[in-house]
């Protein structure tokens, strides 16, 4: 399979008052055109940072991110941001924001914005805005808006964190049927393991600040996967090994 | 709206406030200060002949024209100074030191170039209620969360619709909050204009009613009705704020 995405040897450091606050520190990987690969680190590590150089929103002090062989210049809608702290416009319907980044004609992007919304389960609140939404209808809503400009790559910060654990499986399971469908490249951070593990070809394991790469878990397991399974469980506890928790 | 176990204690306090400045009048048996009933009746006589709407009609004209006016200027100069950060930096300084002179300061200025016609009144709320909007929506435009700007960005939209779908939306509510505190203004300002020159509007019908035999009864019923219509100007705003589309920024 042809390589998507090529991320070498980027470093990034920020201005503190104590002097450069090293975030980022040599990190090389490569994503397949297709391939969904998860990356899993402590808090703070610099996750969100590392993923805003890909997608084009920050710069890497040294180092070079290629897409499709091409150097990556500013942000656009081939790649789409699912970020942490969510970004759906509060002032725009769920149904406006999904048109928000459509052309052509009006009809054909109100078509288009619903099919998606209905994929999501959203459909009856395409005309409420996002503060009449409960957060698991809110995070469906930003992925739905992400879906509907076909993006060739989803770049997702911790999409579904701040979702309780029923909602994050059904998220979970949503999103694998729409890739099952759609075959985007996925770039996935998240704290949680098993989320990795469930929704990833791959799993890249980042060390505690400045984040560097410190394992990488190849996840060769047919889909559905069956989380309480051996091959899971076996997987999940050599991964929490390698972030240093060790359970008993 | 408001449930009426909360109006009660309110009108609760204007009422003893009422019957305080009856029995106070009524104990010191004062010759020029009226009763509430005195006001009440003066009121009915302005209704009866016509005066009490032209004097409502004068000044609601004068604040609808200069409020309006100063909406028009307002919105876009503070779109384009929270936007483009060279005019920010070029206007503020100059807009920081108009804004706190009084209005009434400007009243001498505002009858040297415009007489004591319309235009004076007009003049003085344009330029007492256009800073404050012109602050709100700059203000509005500086504090758009980075992240939505962020989403923008990343769906490659051309600058027209970022304006039109993102901006502009995102400062709506910070608008109609500088829209109602520019018409609070401008209610204040059109009876201080008013009390100076020209021959209508309630500003005028205070004074005049003082110069013209102490009719102390119309000056405090044309104080109430300032304050009535000025309730209602407020609650009109209010009504904006409601708006679906900007109640986004209010709800929590
Ligand atoms: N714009 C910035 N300016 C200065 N420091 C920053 C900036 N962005 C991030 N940092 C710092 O870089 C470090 C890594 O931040 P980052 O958001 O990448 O962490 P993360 O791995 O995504 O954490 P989490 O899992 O909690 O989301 C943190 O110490 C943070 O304080
Ligand atoms: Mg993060």
């Amino acid at each position: 399979m042809p390589v998507k995405i090529v991320v070498d040897g980027v470093h990034k450091s920020f201005a503190s008052d104590v002097g450069p606050l090293q975030v980022v520190d040599g990190v090389s990987f490569t994503v397949d055109d297709g391939e969904s690969v998860a990356i899993v680190g402590p808090s703070g590590c610099g996750k969100s940072t590392l993923m805003n150089i890909v997608a084009g929103f920050e710069q890497a002090d040294r180092g070079s991110v290629r897409i499709d062989g091409a150097e990556h210049g500013r942000p656009n809608a081939k790649g789409i941001l699912i970020s942490q702290h969510g970004s759906v416009f509060p002032w725009l319907t769920v149904q406006q924001n999904l048109m928000f980044g459509l052309n052509g004609q009006a009809h054909g992007r109100q078509t288009l914005a619903d099919h998606y919304a209905a994929m999501v389960g959203l459909q009856g609140f395409e005309g409420s805005y996002p503060h009449e939404l409960s957060g698991g209808m809110l995070k469906r809503a930003e992925l739905a808006r992400a879906l509907v400009v076909k993006p060739e790559i989803l770049y997702m910060d911790e999409p579904f964190s701040a979702l309780d654990a029923l909602m994050n499986l059904r998220m979970r399971n949503e999103l694998l049927r729409v890739l099952a469908e759609e075959r985007h490249t996925v770039l996935l951070i998240t704290h949680d393991v098993e989320e990795a593990i469930h929704l990833a070809d791959r799993v890249l394991v980042l060390s505690q600040r400045p984040a560097r790469i410190q394992a990488m878990f190849d996840v060769r397991l047919p889909h559905p996967r069956k989380l309480s399974g051996p091959a899971v469980q076996e997987l999940r506890e050599a991964i929490l090994r390698e972030l240093g928790v060790d359970e008993a | 709206m408001r449930r009426p176990a909360l109006i009660i204690p309110s009108v609760a306090v204007i009422a003893v406030l009422v019957a305080a400045w009856w029995v106070l009048v009524r104990v010191t048996d004062n010759a020029i200060f009226p009763t509430p009933l005195q006001v009440v009746t003066g009121m009915w006589e302005l209704v009866k002949d016509g005066s009490l709407w032209e004097h409502i009609g004068a000044s609601l004209f004068r604040v609808g024209a200069g409020f309006l006016l100063a909406v028009l200027f307002a919105i876009p100069l503070g779109l384009w100074m929270g936007w483009v950060r060279g005019a920010y930096s070029t206007l503020n300084p100059l807009f920081q030191i108009l804004r706190p002179i009084s209005p009434i300061a400007w009243i001498p200025i505002a009858i040297l170039w415009f007489g004591v016609g319309n235009a004076s009144p007009i003049f003085l709320i344009f330029i007492s209620s256009i800073f404050p909007m012109i602050v709100q929506t700059t203000a509005g435009v500086h504090t758009i969360e980075r992240r939505y700007l962020r989403a923008a960005a990343n769906f490659g939209v051309s600058r027209y619709t970022v304006f039109r779908r993102v901006v502009i939306p995102a400062v709506m509510p910070q608008i109609v909050v500088g829209m109602r505190i520019g018409l609070g203004v401008a209610w204040l300002v059109v009876v201080a204009a008013e009390m100076v020159a020209l021959r209508s509007g309630l500003g005028y019908l205070i004074i005049d009613s003082r110069n013209a035999g102490n009719r102390y009864d119309l000056v405090i019923a044309g104080m109430i009705i300032i304050g009535l219509i000025g309730l209602s100007l407020d609650g009109a705003m209010r009504l904006m704020e409601k708006h679906r589309s900007v109640r986004w920024r209010y709800a929590s």
